[in-house]
């Protein structure tokens, strides 16, 4: 007997409101497959399990709220378990919501309520959500009995202000307890977008692909160089991560932001890395996330060029160690060794690091790394693997 | 239809395709001649998002190299009418 426990959710997320269960009890299971919906204070997360088996009770009911840890169900282990199970199947993620429109009256009703507007059925024109039905929904969860009537509403209600609190205390935690550093270094981009403008010339525009993928990748394979900003802090100790999930830090229109991870990025080839992360803002807008998503970023990267700023003093997520925070990428005077001086596209890239994990020296290693990987990006686009890029890194040693 | 009808109805259509991606958006409250991503604070995905649906909507190309002078509403009415033209 197997028992499936809520796992961890983030570390500024320790319970959660059980929405439903995708399974009965006498279902086979896979690994990595969705079995239950869980509200948290960020979003409603899919919950994936993490062995093979078949369900033998589900402990408990749609509307309860319990803490990570505690025993969701009980499950058999599948008779013939020789083999260990593989990698997760390629479960389809869920569809992919679109974010429901919002009348600006219902948006601020709903804010004064403390409901997630976009969380409710709509019923104006294109599925809108309107006055009524926030004003519906509050009614509903508060006359209501009956835990699993009301557990969407009631759990909708008041997110904004949790997820508030959540951030509060992951960043109150990483402040009191991370003694960070902080380094800058300014970036030239030329080569990178022009490779991109190459690359999206001629593509369809769902295609196109982001400088922000190009960042993520080049971040991902600079921390190969500097494994010891890569991983967690926990109980007096670092522990480096294997593989790079990073965690992207999506801002949602209601307030607030989650930075779910982006699995693998290091061994990922860039289009499939434009997909996942159209696919991860797109879900984490909607609140869909999955469990796996939510709990094991090794490394966080915010992106806030978008909004104009030059850069970013980033506050680690504990227990990561590392935060990497672009700023916009702008044309900049640009002065070369040679005297020399250009306009070029240039973004300043920023390191807030845990001085219990590294230090000035190795973060200074890894943006040097990062700048070099982004004058290169037919590199970034050649590696999909682990093995190729270190052998294309230590042919770049030898010619520098 | 004269000009300025013909402006207003694509004007009515893309603020639909913008609320698609940002649903708290006001139509009255939008100044067509400052900058949209500014006005609606939209990140570059979701420009991304909108360029796609407005791609599609109107069956035009809009090649990454036209992407700068789609700035304010006024500039994304004027691609879309010389693209159907065009095209």
């Amino acid at each position: 007997m197997i028992r499936f426990e809520l796992p961890s959710l983030g570390p500024d997320m320790d319970e959660g409101t059980l929405l439903k269960w995708q399974v009965q009890p006498g279902d086979t299971v896979k690994r990595g497959q969705v079995v239950a919906v869980v509200d948290t204070s960020k979003a409603a997360v899919d919950v994936e399990i993490w062995q093979d088996g078949v369900v033998a009770e589900l402990l408990v009911k749609p509307g309860e709220k319990i803490p990570v840890g505690t025993a969701l169900a009980t499950l058999l282990a599948p008779g013939e378990v020789a083999g260990a199970p593989e990698a997760p199947p390629a479960a389809p993620g869920p569809a992919a919501p679109s974010r429901r429109p919002v009348s600006p009256a219902a948006r601020k009703r709903a804010q004064e309520l403390g409901i997630v507007a976009e969380t409710l059925a709509g019923t104006g024109a294109q599925g809108s959500v309107t006055l009524a039905d926030v004003e519906a929904a509050d009614r509903q969860s508060r006359g209501r009995a009956g835990p699993a009537a009301a557990a969407a509403p009631s759990a909708a209600a008041g997110r904004s202000q949790a997820m508030r609190k959540a951030i509060g205390a992951a960043m109150s935690r990483s402040k009191r307890e991370i003694p960070h550093y902080y380094l800058s270094e300014s970036i030239p981009m030329a080569n990178a977008l022009a490779w991109l403008q190459r690359r999206n010339d001629g593509v369809a525009i769902a295609e196109r692909m982001l400088p922000a993928v190009l960042i993520l990748k080049a971040v991902a394979l600079a921390l190969r160089r500097t494994p010891e900003l890569n991983g967690f802090y926990r109980e007096g100790q670092f522990i480096p991560a294997t593989a790079v999930h990073a965690g992207v830090a999506i801002s949602l229109r209601g307030g607030g932001l989650v930075a779910p991870a982006i699995h693998d990025v290091d061994s990922k080839a860039l289009d499939a890395l434009t997909r996942d992360l159209g696919d991860l803002v797109q879900r984490a807008r909607a609140g869909s996330l999955r469990s796996s998503e939510m709990a094991d970023p090794t490394i966080t990267v915010t992106n806030l060029g978008d909004q104009g700023v030059d850069s970013v003093f980033g506050v680690i997520y504990p227990p990561q160690v590392a935060l990497v925070g672009l700023g916009r990428i702008a044309t900049r005077p640009w002065a070369y060794d040679s005297g020399e001086i250009r306009a070029l596209p240039v973004v300043n890239a920023s390191l807030a690091a845990d001085h219990r994990a590294s230090d000035g020296h190795r973060g200074a290693l890894f943006l040097a790394e990062l700048r070099e990987l982004l004058q290169e990006p037919a590199l970034l686009a050649a590696d999909a693997s682990p093995a190729a890029s270190q052998d294309n890194r230590k042919k770049g040693d030898g010619h520098e | 239809m004269n000009d300025e009808a013909d402006r207003r109805a694509l004007s009515g259509t893309v603020l639909d395709l913008l609320r698609k991606i940002a649903p708290e958006l006001e139509p009255a409250a939008i100044d067509p001649h400052r900058p949209l991503r500014r006005q609606v604070d939209l990140d570059s995905m979701d420009w991304l998002n909108f360029l796609i649906a407005l791609g599609a909507h109107f069956g035009i190309e809009i090649p990454e190299a036209d992407y700068a002078r789609l700035v304010s509403l006024a500039d994304v009415i004027d691609y879309v009418k010389a693209g159907r033209h065009g095209s």
